[in-house]
């Protein structure tokens, strides 16, 4: 049956053709519609979880994949930092199940911290990744990697990027489904890692790299083709560019299409390079492909220069495009450039992100701010939806690092500035992911911070997943939900408050009083993401009663609020929450419901 | 047949959804499909597109510079973004709703409509402007302007795929008590373009 499926989908679907068993992962875009696949396609004989971070789903597949099943592990590329403690022991001991690792890539970044390469990874864990250029070719390859990590007993990595994860293809997918029945835990003195057992593993690792790279040579992901003295490789989304530009150009080379980027198969790759002059590689993000053939001409003591990210023919940062690829393949062929006749535009103002109209993170900020007013602080911010709180007008994330890293940044800024008030703002989804050892932190070590819990009962920002507080899992249960309040409580905070954001009184009393306490006070604001109510209907601006001072705009910056041309202000119904914040700031009170004069 | 559209937008615009729907009419008519999205953090408000590609055989989803056949122009400024992606004189469709980012709100920017408006209208001739926010709020609700644009761009002819394609494709991918709302949408939009047309031709 032919479906238009997301790259994301096309891999979930194939995970579940070749039988999988167990899914665990941590949202993460653009990794996230994955595992959200997978649940949305389960028959009730897979087990699928979201996990509360990237290393428990990492170990929690690990068992599943000791214990014979076949598993598989979802999650961004930074989330494979906090995943890479169990993967680097993992790759020693192996697996009995199938285990596929996907990690979606973020070339961009378009929604990530970093620009970092699986692929490196894979070379510094010892295991084998694939790397699709297309969501078709994502669909066989995740099939592939359950039947190679079986073969060789070792997780094997499928590392989409972005544009592999958000594109969609109709793809002719099956119905049936691969049988694989697990045969259960055995116990094993290999399942227990030791130095004695890690040296003996690692002379075993090394051997499977060889084998790899030679079966590599072999798979019908990696290609040649063309003849020639000048050749181009690609892989992943590039290859797909190149394949592009090449046939649009007319182009006679040769060409290497990698699939396999480690162990690189080396065989495969040498009958590529014979009789070639030059050759021009193109892949996004590091020069994985380029280094591998540099070696291969350098051991071989081939005379050909390759080009890439090394010589400036590539960049190194930034997703690559249509017409970047055709600029290289241009240049390097010695054609002249495409000549695009771009339309005369006149300036456009910039679009960035925003919190949502009735956000609530929008009015724990706010409060923060108003209560903070003329005082000295820093605001550390951390990973989600509440980011975006770092733009005008409310200013309100003086830091962002990492997942979890709002709680631990605050206190070692606190060391330095004693008498700088320090509040770290954590969303309910990161706080359990890694924030709570960083509250356990600051309790033990007894420094002054205000925690600030923006509690709004889902992971917003990668499309509303559930999580521990939230008390829904991926199948269908309902389980006990982790209650914030009392996990602080337990583990010493004294000063513990939970707060409706909207009420902006008692938020605003509630920061003064927390910034007092010594040691570790905590506000949780609790009020639901928009996305989880129904929308009420908004509220609008009395033209009569507004001055146009414009004192609401200027203060919270909600996208509901428009200027008019008069300068007084008017609130778009089909966005507009009816949160109340603005009409908290008017000091007119021109702004009400829907009985209110428009 | 091939034919490459651009859809752009505000994030929240309800642009995926839409190139889903075009991606399903063009299965039913038995064409590949290849799609491309932005999903993430620009989904909050910010800058959108979607590429949908319908036949030919490219093996990436991005519709490169100065190639995209039909342009649906969500918003006008989000529009204007993207133009350069239009092919030479390429059929456009705009939804005229100005929707102001908050950084003009704040006064940091400055929206000039007219401005936008001429650069459009200097880029091709096959242009059909709408009020695509009037259109869905008559029809029910304010978040069907997607539907209304896909209608518009059926009835002026720039979309080579038949109307009752995408009420098969609104039927397999929506909700059933969105249907009649969906459907009273895309009609919506399917007349008024098909009369502008029609004038234009007179
Ligand atoms: S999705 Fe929810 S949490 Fe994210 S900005 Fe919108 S209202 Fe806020
Ligand atoms: S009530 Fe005011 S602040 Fe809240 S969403 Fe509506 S316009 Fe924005």
């Amino acid at each position: 049956m032919i479906k238009l499926l997301m790259g994301n989908e096309a891999i979930a679907l194939g995970a579940i053709k070749s039988g999988v068993r167990v899914v665990s992962g941590y949202p993460g875009t653009p990794s996230t519609e994955i595992l959200e696949t997978v649940a949305k396609n389960n028959d009730g004989s897979i087990y699928v979880e979201w996990s509360v971070n990237e290393k428990t789903a990492m170990e929690v597949a690990a068992g599943a994949a000791y214990s014979g099943a076949r598993t598989m592990v979802t999650m961004k590329q930074v989330g494979l930092n906090v995943a890479s403690d169990p993967l680097m022991s993992l790759a020693y001991i192996g697996v009995k199940g199938g285990m596929v690792i996907v990690v979606a890539d973020d070339p961009g970044p378009l929604s990530s911290q970093t620009e970092q390469d699986t692929r490196h990874f894979a070379k510094f864990s010892n295991l084998p990744v694939l790397d699709p250029s297309t969501p078709e070719e994502a669909y066989e390859m995740v099939q592939a990697a359950f039947e190679l990590s079986e073969q060789v007993g070792l997780p094997v990595f499928l590392r989409p990027t972005t544009r592999i994860c958000h594109a969609c293809s109709s793809i002719d997918i099956s119905d049936s489904r691969e049988e694989h029945i697990p045969s259960g835990f055995e116990k094993d003195s290999r399942w227990v890692i030791f130095p004695q057992l890690s040296y003996r593993r690692h002379i075993e690792i090394e051997k499977i790299q060889v084998a790899l790279s030679l079966i590599f040579s072999k798979s019908p992901f990696n290609t040649v083709s063309g003849k020639g003295s000048l050749g181009i490789a690609g892989s992943g989304i590039a290859w797909s560019y190149a394949q592009d530009v090449i046939n649009d150009l007319g182009l006679n080379v040769k060409t290497f299409k990698v699939g396999t980027p480690y162990p690189f198969p080396v065989k495969l790759a040498e009958s590529f390079l014979e009789g070639l002059d030059r050759v021009l590689v193109l892949e996004e993000l590091d020069p994985v492909v380029e280094e591998a053939l540099l070696e291969i001409a350098g051991s071989k003591g081939l005379r050909i220069s390759i080009s890439g990210k090394k010589n400036g023919a590539t960049p190194y940062a930034g997703e690559f495009s249509y017409e970047l690829v055709h600029k290289a393949i241009s240049d390097f062929a010695a054609l002249p450039g495409a000549d695009i006749n771009e339309p005369a535009i006149p300036p456009l103002p910039s679009r960035p992100p925003v919190l949502c109209a009735g956000c609530p993170h929008r009015a724990s900020f706010y409060a923060v701010k108003k209560a903070m007013k003329g005082q000295k602080a820093v605001f550390t911010g951390d990973i989600g939806c509440y980011t975006l709180g770092n733009a005008k007008p409310l200013n309100m994330v003086d830091t962002c690092l990492c997942m979890g890293a709002s709680v631990s940044v605050a206190q070692g800024i606190k060391r330095v500035e004693p008498d700088t008030r320090l509040f770290a703002f954590i969303g309910d989804s990161t706080f359990f992911h890694t924030g709570i050892p960083g509250v356990i932190n600051a309790v033990y070590n007894q420094t002054d911070i205000v925690l600030v819990v923006l509690d709004n009962s889902t992971t917003a920002m990668t499309g509303h997943q559930p999580h521990p507080g939230t008390a829904k899992t991926m199948m269908g249960n309902v389980s006990e939900k982790i209650d914030i309040e009392g996990l602080l409580r337990s583990i010493g905070v004294k000063w513990v408050q939970k707060i409706n954001p909207f009420d902006q009184k008692a938020a605003i009393t509630a920061v003064k009083e927390a910034s007092n306490v010594k040691g570790v006070s905590a506000i949780i604001f609790e009020a639901p993401c928009i996305a989880l109510v129904k929308k009420p209907e908004p509220l609008r601006v009395d033209s009569h009663i507004c001055r146009a001072c414009g004192l609401c705009i200027r203060e919270i910056g909600c996208p509901s609020m428009i200027l008019k041309e008069d300068g007084k202000v008017q609130i778009e119904p089909s966005t507009c929450y009816a949160c109340g914040l603005c009409s908290s700031i008017c000091p007119f009170g021109a702004i009400g419901g829907m009985n209110h004069e428009g | 047949m091939k034919a490459d559209i651009l859809i752009a937008g505000v994030g929240g615009q309800g642009q995926i959804l839409a190139s889903r729907l075009i991606g399903a009419a063009a299965i039913l008519e038995g064409y590949t499909v290849r799609t491309g999205e932005t999903i993430g953090m620009s989904q909050r408000g910010g800058s959108v597109v979607s590429h949908v590609r319908i036949g030919g055989e490219s093996k990436s989803a991005t519709i490169p510079f100065g190639q995209a056949d039909l342009m649906i122009g969500f918003e006008l400024c989000e529009t204007v973004r993207n133009i350069k992606r239009l092919s030479e004189n390429g059929r456009l469709i705009v939804n005229t709703q100005r929707i102001n980012p908050v950084t003009v709100s704040l006064g940091m920017d400055e929206y000039d409509t007219n401005a936008m408006e001429d650069a459009l209208k200097k880029t091709t001739s096959n242009l059909i402007m709408l009020d695509g926010y009037s259109l869905a709020h008559q029809a029910g609700s304010f978040k069907a302007v997607n539907v209304v644009l896909l209608g518009a761009a059926v009835g002026a002819g720039y979309l080579p795929l038949s109307r009752d394609s995408f009420i098969k494709a609104i039927e397999e991918i929506m909700p059933q008590r969105f249907h009649n709302l969906n459907y009273a949408a895309f009609d919506s939009g399917h007349d008024l373009a098909g009369r502008i047309i029609a004038k234009n031709t007179e």
